[in-house]
């Protein structure tokens, strides 16, 4: 495997040069104080007020949740399969549109024409806040749409895997990976042909409670909530369906060694088939619930998460579900807290200098060795 | 860059023309002028049926030359990369993207109050800015390879593209807009991007020479030029004579990329290409040998970007998107990974083919067809079909879309060429890396050369003087 052969290489490096990853370990505490103490002097000069940072911490938290949960998705077939998949964000746009799709029809029926509606309000036909969506406001839209998002990314990764991955399926890790960028081009541009290139607001305006944290207010609307308990939620059931079932078992045997799994008579078709339909569903619900959260929709939303997705998913190590998730979190928290240190329009290269970061430090990820649970 | 240490003066001349001839016979180069020639023709006769001018069709050529050119250079870059190292990289735009800056940064005259570009340069003349920009792309390269080569392959992937993200990010930001170098008002424009109001590149090049009032003669002589009678000429023979010059370039990253991959150098990096661990295990150090062709592959990734971006008068960060990545490996993949011919190739056919045939082919249907208005979306153009069996509204509204439908048309093919063709056009065929000939001498006669390979008799001279030359390389 792939995996423990970078591992015995970092090993390697790490004895060869005893010198050069203390001066490296000393290096990163150093920025670290750094960094703690830029925060700190910005808190109590009053440049940074509590609350400000407990708002950006809610937001990352939030961004994190969303990276997670699509993360999980791209790192059981990165195990699996032994590929990175490219198109990964474009079924989370696709989830995305198919259930909010589905929201528009079920809030605006009667109230605009059905065309409009299924195509998520193309060119400024239908308003999202026009239609009062959210959480409160019509909740079978919301909880339907999070279903059929998760059916219509579903359908799509097992569509893709069969006319398009499965004949690939004995080939290396690189050609299956050219092949995913292709469906990403193919399906970021169908999509961008169906719906059109404009952003379109998709809510209207959630209640929200505020909480008052030492010296302001942080502000947690319903839409914040609901991912909030979607996004556990999924995240525990994926959880104790990987621990308790045998499908976990099998999983993680697969992404040891594929070829013993066969031999011991574990139906790998199946598993694979599985892997798309856990990992489908995660993504095209978290596509939904990230449109919920930051109301707005635009046909490369997937493709412009991807990156920050990868990052996640590399830092917890891969085939790993805490790792994606602790990835994710830990990959949001670094995209909304950036600009505390350094300009805006580097927060996400500031979350890709961690993912460097961590490749140079740990390549296996955080969380590597405990493939798939 | 030791990339050509090894390498004598050369074979002798006779050999040489063998070489030639042996191409044209083996079928690449015959292939490569088939191709072109399909291409061209394909245009002239669209140019036809669109009804254009001399002066229409003459652009539509200068424009066609200098996409193939451009796409072919990256790809014969990237083919060092991916098909001679087996270095995944796709974060091509970025190393495009650096060398543009750079360039720009050097090049541009110095800051004047009240000018038309809002941020300077250093006002050094252009050759000093390619140069610049070349190494700044390289020295990119080496901080990207420096924590990237140790990882798998698609870690690599990951990394060059998200530092792809970065540069653009960089340049879009206001903090390097404007900025104080050498006591010079610089920048990089940020989002709105920089003017390039240096020198036009030809001017610059042809008075390096001294042949700048000759070109100009020229330039109206091929105007006046009985049949032709153009007014105006400049900016037509300027882009046609530009697209020669990227011609130009095109033979000599051929022949430098060919002699790179013949030399020792090349040999070490096949070897890491097929199996790292036995190139590591004879003695060679792997890693040095892959950031070296990094680097060199970066800066001609970077020479690329220039010759690309020069001429266009304005550069702003958001044109380096990861898309023009996919578009040369697109290119790369059409042709064949590891052949050089094949690189060419795989630009031609991608310019050729699928970056500007579609928009061709959108004009000439709209030309032959009846005009009308297309719908604006997808719902007014479907709803029709429905209502009242009109598919008319659909196909001008596919018509009219056919640029989103080009990058479908991409993905598809990539996908079929993973399935069908995943070695290219004339990608991975048999290489002999032996210095001397293995095969049974049944016949006189000079066997296939593999792309990059080398035929008998040729061969045996070059390699083994390259062998005496500069083996050691670490």
């Amino acid at each position: 495997m792939g995996i423990a052969e970078t591992y015995s290489r970092s090993r390697q490096f790490v004895d060869r040069r005893p010198l050069t990853h203390s001066l490296a370990a000393a290096a990163g505490v150093g920025l670290v104080l750094y960094l703690l103490w830029v925060l700190v002097s910005q808190l109590v000069t009053g440049q940074l007020q509590i609350h400000e940072l407990g708002e950006l911490m809610w937001d990352g938290l939030m961004r994190g949740l969303v990276i997670g949960l699509a993360g999980v998705g791209l790192s059981m077939t990165y195990s699996i399969l032994n590929f990175a998949n490219f198109s990964h964000g474009d079924y989370i746009s696709a989830g995305a549109f198919s259930g909010w799709a589905t929201t528009y029809l079920i809030a605006g029926l009667g109230r605009a024409d059905i065309g409009s509606l299924l195509l998520v309000g193309a060119g400024g036909s239908v308003f999202g806040g026009a239609l009062g969506i959210g959480i409160s406001t019509t909740p079978l839209a919301v909880v339907l749409g999070v279903v059929v998002a998760g059916i219509g990314a579903v359908a799509l990764s097992l569509f893709v895997d069969r006319t398009v991955f499965k004949p690939l399926r004995g080939e290396d890790g690189i050609t299956l990976l050219i092949a995913s960028i292709g469906v990403a081009f193919a399906l970021r541009y169908l999509m961008q042909f169906v719906f059109g290139s404009d952003v379109r607001g998709t809510t209207s305006q959630p209640p929200a409670y505020s909480f008052y944290v030492v010296d302001g207010w942080v502000r947690v609307n319903y839409h914040d909530m609901t991912l909030f308990v979607v996004a556990i939620g999924l995240m525990v059931g994926v959880h104790l369906l990987l621990q308790r079932s045998k499908l976990g078992k099998a999983m993680r045997a697969m992404s040891d060694n594929g070829d013993l799994a066969r031999i011991t008579g574990i139906p790998t078709e199946g598993v694979v088939r599985w892997t798309w339909i856990i990992g489908g569903a995660l993504t095209g619900i978290s596509g939904y619930i990230f449109v919920l959260w930051k109301g707005t929709l635009a046909f490369d939303d997937g493709w412009l998460l991807l990156l920050l997705i990868f990052a996640a998913v590399i830092l917890g190590g891969i085939g790993s579900v805490y790792g994606a998730i602790a990835g994710g979190i830990v990959i949001g928290l670094t995209a909304s807290m950036a600009v505390i240190w350094i300009p805006s329009a580097f927060a996400r290269a500031a979350a890709f200098a961690v993912m460097i970061l961590i490749l140079l430090v740990r390549p296996q990820g955080i969380f590597a060795g405990r493939a798939t649970a | 860059m030791s990339a050509n240490n090894g390498g004598d003066a050369g074979p002798a001349n006779s050999g040489r023309v063998n070489d030639v001839i042996t191409r044209l016979r083996e079928g690449d180069a015959g292939l490569i002028l088939l191709v072109l020639g399909g291409i061209y023709l394909a245009y002239i006769i669209s140019g036809v049926i669109l009804g254009y001018q001399l002066r229409g069709q003459l652009n539509s050529i200068a424009a066609l030359t200098f996409y193939i050119g451009v796409f072919a250079l990256l790809a014969l870059a990237l083919n060092l990369h991916w098909g001679y190292t087996g270095l995944f990289n796709i974060g091509v735009v970025g190393f495009m993207a650096v060398g543009v800056y750079v360039m720009a940064l050097v090049s541009k005259p110095v800051y004047t109050p009240g000018g038309a570009a809002q941020v300077g340069g250093l006002g050094l003349p252009l050759w000093v800015g390619v140069l610049a920009g070349m190494l700044a792309a390289a020295l990119f390269g080496f901080i990207v390879a420096l924590p990237a080569l140790r990882l798998r392959a698609d870690y690599l992937a990951i990394v060059t593209i998200a530092m792809s993200e970065i540069v653009r990010f960089s340049f879009l930001s206001s903090e390097f807009q404007q900025f104080t170098l050498f006591g010079n008002q610089v920048g990089f424009g940020g989002g709105s991007g920089l003017i390039l109001d240096y020198t036009q590149p030809l001017e610059a090049f042809f008075r390096t020479f001294g042949l700048w009032d000759a070109y100009l003669g020229f330039v109206t002589a091929f105007g006046s030029f009985g049949p032709l009678n153009l007014n105006n000429p400049k900016p037509i023979v300027d882009s046609l004579i530009y697209g020669g010059v990227l011609l130009l370039f095109i033979g000599a990253y051929y022949w430098l990329l060919k002699r790179t991959g013949e030399s020792p150098f090349g040999r070490v990096l096949k070897a890491i290409r097929e199996d790292e661990d036995v190139a590591n295990a004879l003695g060679k150090n792997t890693n040095r040998f892959k950031i070296k062709s990094f680097m060199l592959g970066c800066a001609l990734m970077g020479l690329a970007g220039i010759l690309w971006l020069a001429v266009q008068g304005a550069v702003t960060p958001n044109f380096f998107r990861p898309r023009i990545t996919f578009f040369v490996w697109i290119a790369l993949i059409i042709g064949g990974a590891g052949s050089n011919t094949g690189s060419v190739l795989g630009g031609a056919i991608f310019a050729g083919v699928l970056y500007q045939g579609p928009l061709y082919l959108k004009n000439v249907l709209e030309a032959v067809l009846p005009q009308t208005n297309a719908p604006n979306g997808f719902g007014p153009a479907v709803a029709p079909i429905f209502q009242s069996l009109d598919p008319l509204p659909f196909v001008w509204y596919t018509l009219d879309s056919i640029r989103q439908l080009q990058l479908v048309i991409m993905g598809l093919v990539l996908i079929w060429l993973m399935h069908n063709r995943p070695e290219g056009l004339l990608g991975h065929r048999k290489e002999i890396a032996a210095s001397i000939d293995l095969s049974r001498p049944t016949r006189q006669s000079s066997t296939a050369a593999a792309d990059g390979g080398f035929v008998n008799g040729v061969s045996e001279t070059n390699d083994s003087s390259a062998n005496s030359g500069g083996q050691r390389d670490e």
